[in-house]
């Protein structure tokens, strides 16, 4: 009743999208009748070895299963045959021999579930892998971009921004092991000093990326789009919430003294304001816009009286994505200011693990809604 | 120019702006926010407009507008500003020109 289906893998932006891979119907192998070739046939398209070979170990998996079940149900049905055989007996067996089957069967359905969620699992990686590798073709055959125009600029201008935050993302996981063994390890005041202050460098590098993506795409910046699933949740102005990193450092730099306690109240309540007068801003420039689109007579469908104020409006965006980079840095600092060496290494590395333990929920998240209700 | 610095002393805050500029807008409700209430002064409706702004780059601001003055002296434009408010100096130089509640 099943033919083969395509089945589309989430991937980062909703814009630039393909269906890249083919999973061929699997639902003959759920039939209890333990069939001989369980195979699944997983068409891949391009070059991707290590997900074939976790398929292809599924596989062989179901077909070990399927011949002990036949072996299985061998056994008991000579023992019965030496008794005297009564219906009811048979009926009984026969419904006993029904249940074994069953259950194993709905073993079998487990198992290779779970070994076809850790395959998606990894297949959105490799996609994602994929896109970037794709983008730095794009990046480095600039020639193909730069016909495109101003067209061009925009997408490798992202292009670029993606593939230099996936490699941030790489080094930023580098910063955090290396700031969880310090700890664990008991470093120098000195040496910790180093990892802070290159975690909060890191940070400023991400900002400057941010700035140059931003005058290439502010829109894009806007949209998170470059953040996985739960991050851009939380997302205000391109990025995170001063004050919320407060919130999530906290718990981990205790205990501080009366003074560090007044100074990071001050700053929380700073921060606050910062982001009250901002947001606001943004609320004006998002009104005002509206206003300038709206006007003009009706019956004149796209033309705009007022285009020139509204793309100056839009050009007002870009400063306020950066005035909220600017802000996220300088809570950065402020707070690095306040704690002691100790403190602040503890602090970078509850800042980095939870927005790793955001993109880790992502990830769950996108392979767990596809179960079946 | 004499036109800014004689405007930039008449209250203790006062805010160069444009009425366009939504990022002046966000610096006002910032200074609402502390307590204080600015002065705001729109130079694109004003005729030497212009020259204000010129004159304004000129004293060092990195941005025309906005430009923030306390006490009749130039702090800098939003980067400033934040940077001021977020280490707790801003409130200390706005003490003088709070409104008491």
């Amino acid at each position: 009743m099943n033919s083969s289906s395509t089945q589309f893998v989430a991937s980062g932006r909703m814009g630039m999208y393909e269906p890249i891979h083919q999973i061929g119907m699997w639902g003959e192998n759920f039939k209890s009748n333990g069939i001989s070739n369980a195979s699944a046939s997983i068409f891949i398209a391009g070059n991707l070895n290590s997900s074939q070979s976790i398929l292809m170990a599924a596989d062989t998996k179901l077909d070990n299963q399927s011949e002990d079940t036949s072996q299985g149900t061998l056994g008991p049905s000579s023992k019965y045959d030496l008794e005297a055989s009564k219906p009811m007996d048979k009926v009984q067996r026969r419904l006993a021999q029904n249940r074994e089957a069953a259950r194993k069967s709905r073993l079998r359905k487990k198992a290779y579930v779970k070994q076809l969620e850790s395959s998606c699992l990894k297949l959105i990686q490799l996609e994602q892998e994929l896109e970037r590798a794709r983008h730095q073709g794009l990046y480095i055959g600039g020639a193909e971009t730069s016909q495109m125009g101003f067209a061009g600029q925009i997408i490798s201008g992202i292009a670029t921004f993606e593939m230099e935050y996936g490699r941030w993302l790489e080094e930023q996981n580098k910063h955090i092991r290396n700031l969880r063994n310090a700890i664990n390890t008991h470093l120098s005041d000195i040496e910790l000093g180093v990892l802070v202050e290159n975690g909060i460098n890191h940070y400023s590098e991400l900002f400057r990326m941010k700035a140059i993506a931003a005058k290439a795409d502010v829109f894009y910046l806007m949209s998170g789009m470059w953040k996985s699933s739960a991050e851009r949740f939380f997302l205000w102005i391109g990025g995170f919430r001063p004050s919320e990193l407060l919130q999530v450092l906290k718990p981990q730099i205790e205990p501080l003294t009366d003074q560090q306690l007044l100074d990071v109240c001050n700053l929380k309540q700073s921060c606050q304001q910062a982001e009250d007068a901002l947001s606001q801003g943004m609320e004006k420039l998002q009104q005002t816009l509206a206003e300038t689109v709206a006007a003009g007579r009706l019956c004149e469908a796209s033309h705009m009286p007022q285009m020139d104020t509204a793309m100056e409006k839009l050009e007002g965006l870009v400063r306020f994505v950066q005035q909220a980079d600017h802000l996220r840095q300088i809570t950065l600092q402020q707070m690095s200011l306040i704690l002691t060496i100790r403190q602040a290494a503890r602090g970078l590395l509850a800042l980095g693990e939870y927005f790793e333990r955001l993109r880790a929920l992502s990830s769950l998240w996108v392979t767990s809604s596809r179960e079946p209700a | 120019m004499e036109k800014v610095m004689g405007l930039a002393s008449e209250k203790g805050v006062v805010i160069f702006s444009k009425s366009s500029c939504c990022m002046c807008y966000a610096v006002k409700i910032l200074f609402q926010g502390i307590g204080v209430e600015p002065l705001v002064y729109e130079i694109d409706q004003d005729p030497e407009g212009r020259e204000m702004e010129r004159a304004l780059m000129r004293m060092g601001c990195t941005a025309p507008v906005p430009a923030v003055f306390i006490g009749g002296k130039l702090m800098g434009s939003t980067n400033e500003i934040m940077s001021l408010h977020l280490s707790g100096t801003l409130n200390q130089m706005l003490k003088p020109y709070q409104a008491l509640s």
